[in-house]
């Protein structure tokens, strides 16, 4: 309480008894507002009492509230009655949710406005003076804080007894170790179990066996199946192939015209994939090298390979070398070949590593 | 037996006094009725994000109700034909159920991402606010720290949330962060497997981004946001300078009553607005999308909006390959700079600013006046460049859209974010910076000499000059109006804005007949009571 007078005799003022009777309940609040060091400075009524505007200002706010009630109700109707099924077609499910957000969306309206009008027009307007206190103002109090935190360590006697600290922090690591642990060791897998990073579904089986390409309904594909300038995407004929299982695997195969076709060739030869193509058939990894999306966009007349996500664009002619865009590294190349059954087969794994690009590749 | 009388009239006081009585509650409740706070729109931007995250929070606990984190394979056999019979993630059938087979759900879902996207907006909004008014600077550079680290978890919130339904486009957006992991020198390869467990997509990301979505990043959130707001609360909000404000005091309004209902209204407006969206404007429809195949894409998948412009960046990146030839060799791919270290470059410079301007100016001092964006050149110039370095961004991350919409080349479209990057920034803050110096001159010449009100004056010698007039009545010296000091606040360049002229007439169906307000700032009501204005009249009186 004696800070309180201080401050009123500081600023000249009486000190307000708040129990006597002849205050009106808006002295006794402002007396409290300078207990906390705030001065009201301007009040203003906005609206006369019992004035036109007044009652009109209370129509408008009660029309809002009411209107509110109305549009929540009708939202509880259209919620329980109206067909919300999905149906084939235009029908009136199609209108469910846009109803329940208008019904919903005005009614919450309805309350904001209604809310904000009450209190802007007609609540009496103030300006308020409050002290900020934000400078140290007791310099004293915070020496006082500091020796009382410094005699801590005095009482704790650290210091003197050093060992107690070195071996409680020796004794407390292994500990932070050991909450870490179960996280770390739990969460951590080798990345190169199985040698998965350089691997696709497209590796031989165990027995050597070379795998099929299929599509995505599983069916292996024959050479006549892709017509000339065509394009298919193929899988690995292993079970879950087409799945996200092999998220590595999927990959574009090309029906090239004879002269694209003729350039791939030699492309291929001046890299030593001699081999990579059968016929005028080429088949390169979809999974782009740069992120990971597939590079799915193919564009006939260029021979150009585009991945939808960075843009980066491949030269399918020149061993799908990157022309543009963010990637660094050509897109892999199957080995393929046609088995004595008549459908594509790879002839060996990619040899290259599919997708984007991390540190250990080779 | 006397029947004691129950006064319902005395209770609200009795059980006041009986909690007081426990809890001393009375002068900490009236210190919070009293609190001040000053009041101006911009000060709402931030209330926009907080009011969004609540709404993020009712509608996100609705949807954990119906949703299935798991990614075991089923086949949809729910209401929406068209994918009847398709193998999907159980995580993407629970979307679809939720879309279609709960009542109300679609809704609810629509509401949780638009105000999802509602709130990373007003965050950006907000922290322009905190940065170009100059409130970031001490005793607040903590709070500007926690502001900036919201936006990042919460674009972890959004990241995480918009991988959830398993759909097409997600499951490309979780690839391509899996690319982004990967990308990360030495270690990558080991956090994409830790990440997953094992090679993408693996059968347990959506069950561990989901643990993260609704428990491990909201209560981050929320204790982020708690902090932010006990700040500000701590240490009071800052305030716009002008008549009786200074650094050591608020001006403004109690909190209560006024104050709080204006706050709640919003919130119920800002509840509204979404509801109205969630309702009306379709979004993510995962429908269209199908399941997540690795081998599927469609051209125009962008991310949403905030993460646009590390899309952006990573398509302007040109292939810059950095091979280190040691062993077998070891690569740091070109994925790695867009992505990983430009977003650590933002937060280190964001979270840095406030001390790096501090120590650019030596200034120490408290400050609780905002500063006009226009009376900072270099800072505002600053924000300027760092706003147009981010536009670019965001558009390069649509620039396949743009490109296809205006039929303009691709790669021309390329070309023109990176070279835009390089060129605008800087050449944002020599205009930004010309601007604020012409805004300031305007200032100072309208003070000086007052108002330009469109009236010309024919000299005796025949020149014709503009009649000013001056915002002092005060003679100075040599008979002219003295030049007023500039304070850092608005400046009346309207003869309007000096009650010159009457209001427009306001009202709807009839005027709303109302005295000219007296001439102050705006944003300020008067503190002296308005003087009352005479009744214009023809001179003689009608008694």
């Amino acid at each position: 309480m004696s800070t309180h007078t201080e401050h009123q005799a500081q600023q000249g003022r009486e000190p307000v008894d708040v129990n006597d009777p002849r205050l009106s309940r808006f002295d006794v609040v402002q007396e409290g507002a300078r207990r906390d060091d705030i001065e009201i400075v301007h009040y203003e009524e906005q609206v006369v009492p019992g004035s036109k505007a007044e009652r009109r200002l209370t129509r408008t706010v009660a029309l809002m509230f009411l209107l509110t009630g109305l549009f929540a109700t009708a939202f509880l109707v259209i919620y329980i009655w109206w067909p919300w099924q999905w149906e084939p077609g235009r029908g009136g499910d199609k209108l469910y949710t846009p109803l329940l957000g208008v019904t919903l969306g005005l009614a919450l309206l309805g309350i904001g406005f209604g809310i904000l009008t009450w209190g802007k027009k007609l609540l009496p307007k103030e300006v308020s003076i409050q002290d900020r206190h934000d400078q140290v103002d007791n310099p004293e109090d915070r020496k006082i804080t500091g020796e009382t935190m410094l005699y801590l360590a005095d009482e704790l006697g650290v210091k003197r007894r050093p060992l107690l600290g070195i071996s409680l922090l020796a004794g407390l690591a292994p500990v932070g170790a050991v909450a870490a642990a179960p996280l770390i060791g739990g969460l951590i897998e080798q990345p190169h179990k199985n040698n998965q990073m350089f691997t696709t579904g497209f590796a031989p089986a165990e027995g050597g066996e070379k795998i099929r390409l299929i599509r995505e309904d599983g069916r292996p594909i024959r050479p006549a199946d892709v017509s000339v300038g065509g394009q298919l995407t193929v899988f690995p004929g292993i079970e879950g192939g087409v799945s996200n299982k092999h998220a590595d695997s999927p990959t574009l195969l090309i029906h090239l015209r004879e002269d694209d076709a003729q350039k791939s060739r030699a492309a291929n030869e001046r890299k030593g994939h001699g081999d990579y193509m059968w016929g005028n058939y080429v088949a390169f990894s979809k999974i782009c090298t740069h992120a990971g999306c597939p590079a799915s966009l193919y564009e006939q007349q260029t021979n150009r390979l585009l991945c939808p996500c960075h843009q980066s664009q491949f030269l399918i002619t020149d061993n799908a070398k990157p022309i543009f865009g963010p990637a660094n590294r050509p897109l892999p190349q199957l080995p393929i070949e046609v088995d004595e059954e008549g459908f594509f087969v790879a002839r060996s794994d990619y040899t290259e590593t599919i997708g984007p690009d991390f540190w250990e590749r080779p | 037996m006397k029947r004691r009388k129950f006064d319902a009239a005395a209770l609200p006081a009795k059980t006041a006094g009986a909690v007081d009585d426990r809890f001393q509650v009375a002068t900490p409740l009236r210190k919070l009725l009293n609190k001040v706070f000053p009041d101006h729109w911009s000060f709402l931007l931030g209330e926009i994000a907080l009011f969004s995250f609540v709404i993020l929070l009712l509608t996100g606990v609705f949807l954990t109700f119906f949703y299935e984190p798991a990614m075991t394979e089923v086949t949809y056999d729910g209401s929406y034909a068209p994918l009847r019979g398709t193998p999907m993630s159980a995580a993407y059938a629970s979307s679809l159920d939720i879309s279609f087979d709960v009542r109300g759900g679609l809704i609810m879902r629509q509401m949780h991402h638009w105000s999802a996207l509602l709130f990373m907006a007003a965050i950006v909004v907000h922290m322009l606010r905190v940065f170009f008014t100059g409130a970031f600077r001490k005793p607040r550079e903590t709070n500007w720290i926690i502001g900036s680290l919201l936006f990042w978890v919460g674009f972890l919130a959004g990241f995480t949330g918009y991988s959830l339904p398993d759909d097409g486009l997600s499951g490309t957006g979780l690839r391509i962060a899996s690319g982004i992991i990967l990308s990360i020198p030495v270690i990558g390869s080991w956090v994409s497997s830790s990440i997953f467990a094992g090679e993408f997509p693996g059968t347990i990301i959506i069950s561990r981004f989901f643990i993260a979505h609704v428990l491990l990043i909201p209560g981050l959130l929320v204790a982020l946001i708690s902090v932010h707001l006990g700040l500000v609360f701590k240490q009071k909000h800052t305030q716009w300078p002008g008549p009786g404000r200074t650094n050591s005091n608020v001006v403004g309004e109690r909190m209560f009553p006024r104050y709080a209902l204006k706050q709640g209204g919003f919130f119920m407006v800002v509840f509204g607005v979404v509801a109205l969206m969630g309702g009306l404007f379709q979004i993510n429809p995962i429908w269209y999308f199908g399941p997540y195949e690795a081998w599927v894409v469609s051209a125009a998948s962008q991310p949403d909006w905030y993460v646009m412009f590390l899309d952006g960046s990573t398509r302007l990146m040109p292939a810059w390959e950095i091979h280190i030839p040691i062993g077998n060799g070891y690569v740091i791919p070109p994925l790695f700079w867009p992505t990983v270290v430009l977003p650590g470059i933002l937060v280190g410079l964001s979270t840095m600013y406030p001390f790096l301007e501090a120590r650019r100016l030596k200034d120490y001092k408290h400050h609780n006046l905002l500063q006009r964006p226009r009376d900072v050149p270099a800072r505002t110039a600053v924000g300027a460049m760092a706003v147009a370095f981010y536009v670019v961004l965001t558009l390069s991350g649509g620039n396949d859209v743009i490109a296809d919409k205006f039929h303009i080349s691709l790669n021309a479209m390329t070309w023109a974010g990176r070279v835009g990057l390089l060129v605008i920034p800087p050449l944002a803050y020599y205009v930004t910076y010309r601007l604020c110096l012409g805004l300031q001159q305007h200032d100072r010449e309208v003070l000086a000499h007052g108002v330009e009100t469109g009236i010309i004056k024919r000299l005796p010698d025949g020149r014709f000059v503009e009649v000013h007039q001056p915002l002092t009545s005060a003679d100075g010296h040599d008979g002219h109006a003295p030049a007023l000091d500039y304070v850092g606040w608005v400046v009346p360049k309207k003869m309007n804005r000096l009650g010159a002229l009457g209001p427009a007439i306001r009202g709807f169906f009839y005027p709303i007949e109302k005295p000219a307000e007296a001439p102050v700032s705006p944003g300020h009501p008067p503190v002296e009571p308005r003087p009352e204005r005479e009744e214009i009249s023809s001179g003689e009186s009608r008694r």
